[in-house]
């Protein structure tokens, strides 16, 4: 495994930009597309509700490399410009903001609806009782489900290898065909996906220690 | 307590599954002796292998069940031809990892299925002269300003079949174009389809088969590596060998080679495999 990791770590190292850059975007993305879809879910207006529930549902229940080889193989006939690593990113977070909508509607459902009311009959807007009472406590609620899906969502990022998107698992697959050293060469993308995700889980179980002594609203 | 002795009875039925599977790989090193031409004359029956799965070449087809392709016309013409208009032929189908083992087991008396003549491959069995003209060429849709391996320039990109040769030897013919890699060659059509290279690369044999089903794509510029088909056979069947050999002669000179070559490939653009060496 060493003798992998030596030999063609350069490969390694390019295709953890790859990785971790897919990741990042689509981390951002799916985290603003969740909340919209998750604030779409719980309205009080009865037509987004139904677009939330039928882009959740949807996107919740295909599985993420049927999504991902829609955006590259379909949609460059309407989107030119659409390689494998855009499309595979693009479907990673339409993919995560789903799951991710579903965890914020979770937390915001959980906070009790004495809160809302109270902040409405003090003058508040809906948004405005969203923005400062409901979304703080739910946020705290959803960082542990939500680092779960963080996590899930580096992991994903390996769907990247399916649409030639140059990333640490389509590298690990390169290298693996071309060195025949199969075990070895997976062995050494699995730590190399441990190295990226432990980082981020730590992050996120220090979060949750850390927003856990604020003062609940 | 009903799970243990399901266990337990499991382990029964595996064993003897491992030691039939100690038998089988013990009967790849034997070699059948016997002489083709001798057995066939008996059993009046011939066993070819051919592909199971190439499109125009050895393609099974779901509803009857049965093998068609060039290989198969032409291995049914050679078999006529060497034993005569009666003799009862049967097509087993093989892959490439089954094929050398199945041959040399003696289960198939040859083998015609896209077969490359090889050195290391020529230590193992003999092979015949070659029947087509295989070697790496590369699809376009029609009206591409890709005209040939040479217009693979910077700032194209080729698509190719992960973990195959054709990607190693296009990285040498065209250096400077970006290569995609993906996973079979269904998949790399269909990137091909959307726009995600300006073309598509593999053995023209594969290529053909899927201008066969989609008529805008065409093969260009020929093949620029060289790996022609041929039959393989044991080591030890030199009569067989050269009455193959000969039929394959024969079948070039009378036209019937050119008739399957046409009735398979006619209606393929930019076909150049035919040959008989």
């Amino acid at each position: 495994m060493i003798s992998i990791l030596t030999a063609h770590w350069s490969e390694l190292v390019e295709g953890m930009k790859y990785t971790i850059g897919s990741s990042l975007i689509a981390l951002i993305g799916s985290l603003i597309l969740g909340i919209i879809f998750a604030m779409f879910v719980i309205s009080p207006n009865r037509w987004l509700r139904i677009i939330g529930s039928v882009y959740v549902e949807i996107f919740r229940n295909i599985p993420l490399l049927v999504v991902a080889m829609f955006f590259y193989i379909v949609m460059p006939r309407f989107v030119p410009g659409l390689d494998g690593f855009k499309a595979g990113t693009i479907g990673l977070t339409i993919y995560t903001s789903a799951f991710i909508a579903e965890t914020f509607r979770a937390g915001i459902e959980s906070v009790a609806v004495g809160q809302m009311e109270a902040a409405r009959s003090n003058g508040m807007t809906y948004l405005q009782a969203m923005k400062y009472i409901i979304l703080p406590q739910a946020t705290k609620i959803v960082i542990p489900p939500l680092g779960n899906q963080f996590v899930n969502l580096v992991k994903n990022s390996s769907v990247l290898a399916f649409l030639a998107g140059f990333d640490l698992m389509y590298q690990g697959n390169l290298i693996a065909s071309t060195t025949f050293k199969t075990t070895d060469t997976y062995l050494a993308v699995g730590l190399l996906y441990l190295v990226m995700t432990m980082p981020l889980s730590y992050l996120m179980r220090y979060l949750e220690k850390r927003w856990s002594r604020l003062p609940t609203v | 307590m009903r799970w243990r002795k399901i266990k337990q009875a499991s382990v029964w039925w595996l064993l003897p599954l491992f030691v039939l599977t100690l038998m089988l790989t013990g009967c790849g090193q034997h070699i059948v002796t016997k002489d083709v031409m001798q057995q066939v004359a008996e059993s009046n029956e011939i066993t070819w292998g051919v592909k199971g799965d190439m499109r125009l070449f050895g393609l099974t087809d779901i509803k009857s069940g049965q093998v068609k392709g060039f290989e198969v016309d032409l291995a049914t013409a050679i078999s006529k031809e060497v034993f005569g208009k009666e003799v009862k032929i049967n097509f087993v189908p093989v892959n490439s990892n089954t094929r050398l083992p199945l041959l040399r087991n003696g289960n198939v008396d040859a083998l015609i299925a896209t077969m490359t003549i090889t050195p290391d491959r020529k230590k193992e069995i003999d092979f015949s002269n070659s029947y087509f003209n295989a070697g790496q060429a590369i699809l376009v849709k029609r009206g591409s300003k890709v005209k040939s391996v040479k217009n693979l320039t910077q700032g194209t990109k080729v698509i190719g079949i992960q973990g195959s040769n054709s990607v190693v030897n296009i990285k040498k013919y065209a250096p400077q174009s970006e290569v995609l890699q993906l996973a079979d060659a269904a998949q790399a059509f269909a990137a091909l389809k959307s726009g995600q290279g300006d073309a598509m690369t593999t053995d023209n044999g594969i290529l053909y088969g899927l201008t066969s089903d989609d008529k805008s794509y065409h093969v260009v510029g020929g093949t620029f590596t060289k790996e022609p088909y041929g039959i393989g056979v044991n080591k030890h069947q030199k009569k067989f060998l050269s009455a193959i050999n000969q039929a394959l002669k024969k079948l070039e000179d009378n036209g019937d080679y050119q008739k399957l070559v046409d009735k398979w490939f006619g209606q393929i653009a930019g076909f150049d495999g035919s040959v008989v060496k």
